[in-house]
């Protein structure tokens, strides 16, 4: 099945059209993110601070690039272990938060949250970080600076490969696509 | 006796700590073209074809094929007639991966304290460092850039001599699928068995320095991983953890001799890209 070609931030109406075990090919705007970057976002929430990033609608990937080396957008930038940022994510989807491009297993908490808010988790291939740095056309540091590469970029991409990993009812392809190959 | 100079190990250590994050091995490509003839899985073979492109990106354009490029593991062989002059082994070592990781472009991931958080000073620095003196006067480098996915799922587990090799291969099997997608696999899985409680996970980590398809010398281990990899293909995980018949390219164990009363097995898993290099001064 060829991959389906989706504009970022995705609208409402076509995260629902979404299953999980989908190929997508991501083009349009795109937040970046990491540990600390969430923490931060986290302890701003706790204390009724308003966040660096209008985040409603929004898609964050979940990245921590190499430099760039001079004449680079970007330098090589696959995605990082979404499970770390899990303890902050519900109240990210609870204040509209739409979509998250990661690698690996979500909580229960994050899974329940996801079908809660009619979200979407991507996964991304880990460790292709050169190929899928060819795929981000800018990037523009937004919040948390001091970070570095762990700070927050918005990032403009065009067909960056992913898949849909839990879809807005709960279902997760890591369970689904094993099953189908066991033996 | 040989001699050699401080300089000439930060010069080679620099060099080794890029080109393993630019060239993956031949061995792991060669895997990555053997597992897309088998994959059963469509996905699987995109991930797969994706894998092989992204190598060939990072070669070519010098770039590092992951944006996690480790921490930098080695393992040294020092003959026993070999001087090292001008300065210290270790430090020689740590200026090179210093040196070699900022003037790379490649990432800065360690912290200086594992609670607080504060990032090192020195960028990348310090690596692991392990030392085994040897007969001779040659000085091997064997160098490792070790993603935090792949380490971060692995385990070590004291088992009883009465589990058995089925206990063994239960908690392997387990390890594996408790991973899943986080290791990033297709994986190579690497296992020590025996020893002690550090020597374990010491004898794991020296697994994955062997070359993909190379086995274990004794036969009964040799059989033994040859069974591990068929039945790890068999749990369903595949490529990137999305389904399929490619969930580890390699297994590799090692084994030692251990106390009547103990069983130590440590699983070190290393994701599919499995830098290593090597250098002999």
């Amino acid at each position: 099945m060829a991959a389906i070609q989706l504009s970022c931030p995705i609208s409402d109406e076509e995260i629902k059209t979404l299953k999980a075990g989908d190929r997508v090919l991501l083009s349009g705007t795109i937040y970046t993110a990491r540990d600390v970057a969430h923490k931060r976002m986290s302890e701003a929430l706790q204390n009724g601070e308003k966040l660096p990033v209008q985040i409603a609608g929004q898609i964050i990937y979940y990245v921590g690039p190499t430099p760039a080396k001079p004449g680079q957008v970007i330098g090589s930038a696959g995605p990082t272990t979404s499970g770390r940022m899990d303890k902050y994510t519900p109240a990210l989807l609870e204040l509209g938060l739409k979509g998250m491009i990661g690698k690996g297993y979500r909580s229960e908490e994050v899974v329940e949250s996801i079908k809660k808010n009619k979200a979407v988790y991507f996964g991304a291939i880990g460790g292709s970080g050169a190929l899928i740095a060819r795929t981000i056309k800018s990037s523009e540091v937004i919040a948390y600076e001091d970070l570095g590469p762990e700070a927050i970029y918005k990032l403009e991409v065009k067909e960056f490969p992913a898949v849909v990993i839990i879809d807005s009812e709960g279902n997760d392809w890591y369970e689904i696509g094993k099953q189908q190959y066991q033996s | 006796m040989k001699i050699i100079k401080y300089e000439e190990i930060v010069k080679h250590v620099s060099k080794m700590c890029q080109e393993a994050n630019f060239d993956l091995g031949q061995d792991v490509v060669n895997a990555f073209q053997s597992a897309l003839k088998k994959e059963k899985s469509e996905t699987g073979k995109d991930i797969l074809e994706q894998l092989i492109a992204n190598a060939d990106i990072a070669t070519s354009e010098r770039v590092p094929m992951c944006q996690d490029t480790g921490v930098s593991v080695f393992i040294i062989e020092l003959g026993q007639d070999c001087h090292i002059t001008d300065g210290k082994l270790y430090d020689a070592i740590n200026e090179g991966v210093k040196k070699g990781y900022e003037e790379g472009y490649l990432r800065h991931s360690i912290v200086d304290h594992p609670i607080t958080r504060e990032k090192s000073k020195g960028y990348n620095t310090p690596s692991i460092i392990h030392v085994e003196l040897v007969e001779g006067d040659e000085l091997v480098i064997h160098m490792s850039a070790k993603g935090g996915g792949s380490e971060n799922m692995s385990t070590l587990k004291m088992l009883k001599p009465s589990d058995g090799v089925e206990g063994v291969k239960n908690f392997i099997l387990d390890t594996v699928r408790v991973a899943g997608p986080n290791a990033c696999p297709p994986l190579v899985v690497g296992v020590g068995v025996g020893g002690n409680f550090e020597r374990s996970a010491y004898l794991a980590k020296k697994s994955l320095f062997r070359p993909i398809g190379h086995r274990n010398e004794r036969t009964e281990i040799s059989e033994l991983e040859m069974e591990l990899m068929e039945k790890i293909n068999q749990l369903g995980i595949g490529p990137q953890g999305m389904g399929g018949s490619t969930t580890a390219l390699d297994v590799k164990i090692e084994i030692e001799p251990c106390h009547i009363a103990a069983l130590p097995v440590a699983v070190n898993l290393n994701c599919h890209a499995s830098r290593h290099k090597e250098i002999r001064l």
